[in-house]
């Protein structure tokens, strides 16, 4: 079997000193092929959140395996974690997240910009290409906070993009939408997954949401509980 | 322009009013800062240039004499009496004179005969220092000839150059004649050639300028020099060239800055109360930067957050938030050397004279603007310190959520 983009062993993940710990995620293993669309479902507190940041390389697990393209990130230091973090996930969070002192332009080059240091045209006109895709081409110049809320999304999808992350991980993107921009920014999604070939880890309360993906993992208190395809979400690949 | 220039660039405008309240904040420490140095570097050089006008920056003079007992053995109990110093001349001074010509620190020497003396015109008798020199190299000490209000520097045989004091109260002028008596008895008759204004109301009534072999006939120091003044390059040196000078030839060598003892004292508490002050003023304004980046990482935690998220490394946020507080001190300078200008130009206009002439010129050097904006940039970043440390210690997970 090819690689895995992400693979988890007996993840635990415990707050608080010796005597007061508490533990959130109980031994948690998955593990998430290529090109996979998954959405991870669960109540409030269950720990999706706190898997989603393990995953994310924002936080470190208590215990646990923790690979992420091959690499196993146990024995990496801060810096490390911060430069696979920034080279192979892409992040999409519930409320856009853009910086509103750049650009939407900007935005979408700011991880290339932070990778290389220094500013130069082929980043500017990756950032072109990638809002073009997400339908922004026009308004590339535009102010991040000037934009409407789905566009918002759709420039953060963008920027999730703009290093060819091997996995992108979404919080709620649409949680903070209408409708009808809900089901652009997902559509959206899932062209970039059919498209590309990227991974995407989706968090989401949404059943209409999770019932479009291929994949629905459920998470109660730290632990999963179901696993399994999803038939009408394979199906919409198609479409 | 790396990624940190641009973000720290971007977060400043984009926080406009803040950046702009702390910008004006930092100019007008700096002015404080820049205008009182300007301020007191001038008035200090003023002063010293006024003090230093009528005299020489090191004096050498002959040593003391000392009364020695005749019977060395100690038997006897004696008290010896001190001795009264005669006026004598320096011994070897040609060769002491040319020997210094020759050290670096040395700008000039000049012998000079000097002794008290009588001058008297008509009914008029006043006492006066009697001075006989080489104008060339006393000119070189003490600037006599740009000091003249009237006539020349001349003092071949037979003539004088006088203070303003002087000739008022002998009622002389340019042309005149004076009888000057020294305390031997040996007296002369000169004309006065020149009138000086050395700026010291007790100097321009004492002085009286003559050739040097004129001074040596009348103060009986035929072929002697009573003391060798000197000029140096650099004034703050005049202690130490002094104390050398005093070790190599065992002359007394006294510096202006040993003379005017009480003087220098003054300056050099003057500096320590404005470093004082200094020192404050530039410790108020680190802490209005910090306090202001201290606000501003919390305001933009989010943004830290993110651009955590995205590979931002921890090193790269503290640079990040060091660079906002540089960037706010050189600003800052900048505006406060402007504003220091204003000020000096307008003090320059109030600080009068009652004659209406400026109190004293102060000289603006650029370097200090350079040293202001070097200094301001330092305080900055050292400011920003803390607050760009709490940035870069932000856990991405909490900004974020939060």
């Amino acid at each position: 079997m090819a690689e895995p983009v992400l693979l988890l062993d007996g993840i635990r993940k415990a707050y608080g000193s010796a005597e007061t710990e508490f533990e959130v995620l109980h031994g948690i293993d998955l593990r998430l092929e290529r090109g996979e669309f998954a959405a991870l479902i669960g109540p409030s507190g269950s720990g999706k959140s706190t898997l989603l940041n393990l995953i994310g390389l924002l936080d470190r697990p208590s215990r646990g395996l923790l690979v992420i393209d091959g690499e196993d990130t146990a024995a990496l230091d801060d810096t490390a974690l911060t430069r696979l973090r920034g080279e192979r996930i892409g992040f999409v969070f519930q409320h856009h997240h853009l910086i509103p002192a750049f650009t939407a332009e900007e935005n979408v080059a700011m991880p290339l910009l932070i990778a290389r240091g220094r500013p130069d045209a082929a980043m500017f006109a990756r950032a072109g290409e990638l809002l073009a895709r997400v339908g922004l081409g026009e308004r590339r110049h535009h102010a991040a906070n000037r934009l409407s809320g789905g566009q918002q999304q759709r420039v953060a999808i963008a920027r999730a993009l703009a290093m060819s992350p091997s996995l992108v991980l979404a919080d709620e993107p649409t949680g903070n939408l209408d409708t009808h921009s809900a089901d652009e920014v997902f559509a959206l999604l899932r062209e970039v997954n059919v498209q590309l070939g990227t991974s995407f880890l989706i968090v989401t309360h949404d059943p209409r949401l999770a019932g479009r993906c291929d994949r629905i993992i459920e998470l109660v208190d730290g632990a999963i509980v179901s696993d399994r395809p999803n038939r009408a979400g394979a199906d919409l690949r198609g479409e | 322009m790396p990624f940190e220039w641009i973000a720290a660039l971007r977060f400043l405008r984009e926080g406009r009013m803040q950046s702009l309240l702390i910008i004006v904040g930092v100019g007008v420490g700096v002015a404080v800062i820049v205008f009182m140095s300007a301020l007191l570097s001038g008035l200090q050089a003023n002063l010293v240039r006024r003090t230093l006008s009528s005299q020489a920056h090191i004096v050498l003079l002959p040593a003391e004499e000392v009364a020695r007992p005749q019977d060395a053995s100690g038997n006897a109990a004696v008290r010896l009496q001190k001795q009264a110093q005669r006026l004598r001349s320096i011994d070897q001074w040609q060769t002491i004179r040319d020997r210094l010509q020759g050290w670096p620190e040395i700008l000039a020497v000049s012998p000079v005969a000097a002794g008290p003396a009588f001058a008297v015109r008509g009914d008029a008798s006043k006492a006066v220092t009697l001075l006989g020199i080489e104008p060339e190299r006393y000119n070189q000490v003490i600037a006599l000839e740009e000091r003249l209000v009237a006539g020349r520097l001349r003092v071949a045989a037979g003539e004088a150059v006088i203070g303003i004091e002087l000739a008022k109260d002998l009622g002389a002028d340019v042309g005149d004649k004076l009888r000057i008596s020294s305390a031997q008895g040996d007296a002369e008759t000169l004309t006065v050639t020149g009138l000086f204004d050395l700026g010291n109301k007790a100097v321009n009534a004492r002085n009286v300028y003559v050739g040097l072999r004129t001074g040596q006939t009348l103060l009986d120091l035929v072929g002697g020099v009573s003391n060798i003044d000197l000029a140096l390059h650099d004034l703050d040196e005049a202690e130490v060239v002094a104390r050398r000078i005093a070790a190599e030839t065992g002359l007394i060598a006294d510096s202006w800055i040993r003379t005017n003892a009480q003087f220098v004292t003054a300056l050099s508490s003057q500096r320590v109360s404005s470093n004082v002050i200094r020192f404050f003023v530039g410790l108020s304004v680190a802490f209005g930067i910090a306090s202001v980046l201290v606000v501003s990482v919390i305001q933009r935690s989010k943004e830290i957050g993110i651009l955590r998220a995205m590979g931002a490394t921890r090193a790269q946020m503290l640079r990040i938030f060091l660079l906002q507080g540089g960037i706010v001190g050189f600003f800052g300078s900048l505006l406060g050397s402007a504003l220091a200008w204003c000020f000096l130009l307008l003090w320059q206009l109030m600080a009068r004279n009652p004659d209406g002439t400026p109190l004293f010129v102060i000289a603006f050097e650029p370097a200090l603007v350079g040293i202001a904006a070097g200094g301001a940039s330092l305080v900055g970043i050292l400011a920003a310190l803390l607050p760009a440390r709490r940035a870069a210690r932000l856990d991405p997970v909490v900004a974020i959520r939060g």
